[in-house]
């Protein structure tokens, strides 16, 4: 009886690990969920079809294809019709859905269910429920995109009957770890507009349109303006002052950096993301990057991406922190 | 007397408006002290200040000895509550939305606690049910359970008794007595509702526009009004000229006509109450005398008639 009381006593001052029980409760709601269940049945039909496009044109050519050893990430890399885009492009395109879909309604749900203040006056630090919640969003994603490769990675070894290299694994498992991150940027994202903007539809919209106009009109935009930055008078000099300007400005883009960064993880080929004139490849000999060499390649990108996505939560978090409780 | 939330010009200003203006309380342990006033009067302010959820702009105030503000996690932990509107999450049992609450109160073993809490407030065999599926009082009365998975020490209720029918809202002040007297847990509620709470408080403050205008017990609020209190008579026979009689009476100050026939309502100063019975019912058969303003309501109504006069 009195250990008990003694143990009472001492669980009182001992503060909980508040954001892994946000963590797991928010765990369990999202693979319960519905929209879970429906990204979940969207990406595996529209992988499928990916990959057994790329996999057939794999087939058909790997007769010719000697020497190749990365033969395996040709599966995510290669465009075959009909499907008229590599799998990555299609990860980088629909990927940000997740993030926004997992993010958009974190604490503006909390508010209107009218949860938010019961839940802030439970003994846990504030950050801890803006943590937890993240930390459960990117699990289910990671959870998604790792089960989305063994998915691809089931029927290339069925289909191709290629079975990947350990150098392949590791640079899967590296692309997988690049797109979380990546994921996690337009999920901080959508928790930033969740944490300002009162109602889910206007949390869920804002994200939405800056995925889609990045997406969709990205290339145009940053175009136009390289186009002001440095004119092209048509002389050789210009135009390579614009392509570079062009090539500077997309990086702002956190779709511009995971494309790149997936490209040269995925493809031991890719010597770099930069502008490459007839000169410099004339002769070059075709071979293939180490893992180490193609991060070396990247490392800019990658970099830059953790970063953004670590700014945009630290932007969410200090947004919930201060923010009255009956905002 | 132990003192288990105590405050000293507290104050809470949003743009240079002040919604908590100066407040000082004392509330003993065990006690249930009630806030009372309208709807915007700084009574949730107060409450989320004192949780360590708003910033206070000045003044000082401990909740078990602690400072909501420098020890807000020692403090959540002892201190249950019971917001305004209580949500759940809808797609969970009422029972697993209490196991959440009790884990982040570091509570690992809570199963035999939610049993007996749901069974205490009325919904065990609820308990299992989606929160989805509840009514607005089935959810007032689990957040009542919510708020005491962590047996806390004091126990903050806004407004417990709004969306609640009358029964449901016996049954609730019945709990809180039980609760103060029994465990000796201290009570603080708020409600704009002064005569559902006025009989479970022992003390109360009225509290208008931030500021407090009135604190005590609630008979003794009722006995220190100042001026005439009003009174029903209720006579025997509906005579028109009674009302001119009872006029010129010595303690009656005022006369006007009650809504049923032969009722009369005057104003007597409390002190000469029992000679103005004696005088009226000289006048005509008195049947009944029924006080009108022995509730806190009167201290509300009168507040906003001298402040109407003011604007006016």
């Amino acid at each position: 009886m009195t250990t008990a009381t003694v143990t009472e006593t001492e669980k009182e001052f001992r503060p909980v690990s508040g954001w892994r029980v946000v963590a797991a409760k928010e765990l369990a709601d999202h693979l319960l969920s519905g929209r879970f269940i429906v990204l979940m049945a969207v990406l595996g039909i529209a992988t499928a079809a990916a990959v057994f496009a790329a996999s057939g044109g794999i087939r058909d050519v790997a007769p010719n294809a000697q020497g190749i050893t990365a033969l395996f990430l040709k599966l995510f890399t290669v465009t075959v019709n009909p499907v008229p885009f590599p799998l990555i492009v299609f990860v980088g395109f629909l990927a940000p859905l997740l993030g926004i879909m997992f993010g958009f309604d974190a604490v503006n749900g909390e508010r209107s269910q009218g949860t938010l203040p019961r839940l802030l006056s439970q003994p846990i630090h504030r950050d801890e429920v803006i943590l937890g919640k993240f930390v459960a969003g990117l699990s289910v994603v990671a959870i998604m995109l790792a089960s989305l490769v063994l998915f691809v990675s089931g029927i290339g070894i069925f289909r191709l009957g290629v079975v990947p290299s350990a150098a392949e694994v590791t640079r899967l498992f590296v692309w997988l770890i690049l797109a979380v991150v990546y994921v996690g940027f337009w999920q901080a994202l959508a928790t930033l507009t969740s944490v300002m903007a009162r109602r889910a539809s206007t949390s869920a919209l804002i994200p939405v349109g800056v995925w889609l106009v990045l997406a969709l009109f990205g290339s145009f935009i940053f175009s136009a303006v390289a186009g002001l930055v440095a004119p092209r008078d048509g002389s050789p000099a210009a135009e390579v002052d614009y392509l570079r300007a062009e090539q500077a400005i997309s990086q702002i883009s956190p779709i511009t950096l995971f494309q790149q960064g997936s490209t040269v993880l995925l493809d031991p080929e890719v010597r770099t993301v930069g502008l490459v004139t007839l000169e410099q490849v004339d002769r070059a000999i075709v071979s293939e990057l180490n893992l180490t060499q193609s991060l070396g390649v990247v490392w800019p990108q990658l970099v830059v991406l953790v970063a953004m996505t670590a700014a945009m939560f630290a932007l969410a978090y200090i947004a919930f922190v201060r923010q009255e409780v009956r905002a | 007397m132990t003192t288990t939330i105590e405050s000293r010009g507290l104050t809470k200003a949003y743009d240079g408006h002040k919604v908590v203006d100066n407040l000082n309380l004392d509330i003993a342990a065990g006690e249930i002290f009630g806030l009372l006033g309208p709807n915007g009067a700084g009574k949730t302010t107060t409450i989320l200040m004192l949780l360590g959820l708003v910033e206070p702009s000045s003044g000082e105030m401990e909740v078990l000895g602690l400072d909501p503000r420098r020890h807000p996690l020692e403090v959540k932990r002892r201190v249950g509550f019971l917001p305004d509107a209580v949500g759940f999450y809808d797609t969970m049992t009422g029972r697993q939305n209490l196991r959440f609450t009790a884990r982040l109160n570091g509570i690992e073993d809570a199963e035999d606690r939610i049993h007996s809490l749901l069974e205490e407030v009325g919904l065990a065999d609820a308990g299992d049910q989606l929160v989805g599926e509840y009514s607005r009082g089935m959810k007032q009365r689990l957040g009542l359970a919510d708020a005491l998975v962590k047996d806390p020490g004091v126990l903050i209720l806004d407004e417990p008794t709004t969306a609640i029918d009358p029964e449901g809202v016996a049954e609730i002040l019945g709990m809180i007595r039980r609760l103060a007297t029994e465990e000796g847990v201290t009570i603080l509620l708020s409600s704009h509702l002064l005569h559902q709470v006025q009989a479970v408080c022992d003390r109360v403050a009225i509290f208008v526009d931030g500021k407090v205008v009135a604190q005590g017990p609630p008979h003794e609020l009722a006995a220190q009004q100042e001026g005439p209190t009003r009174v029903e008579f209720r006579f025997e026979d509906d005579d028109e000229g009674l009302g001119r009689r009872l006029e010129a009476l010595g303690p009656i100050q005022s006369v006007n006509r009650g809504r049923i026939p032969g009722a009369w309502i005057v104003g007597v100063e409390p002190t000469r109450l029992a000679q103005a019975v004696r005088l009226a019912s000289a006048e005509a058969p008195l049947v009944g005398v029924h006080r009108l303003d022995d509730d806190l309501d009167s201290i509300y109504r009168r507040y906003f008639e001298s402040k109407e006069e003011k604007t006016a």
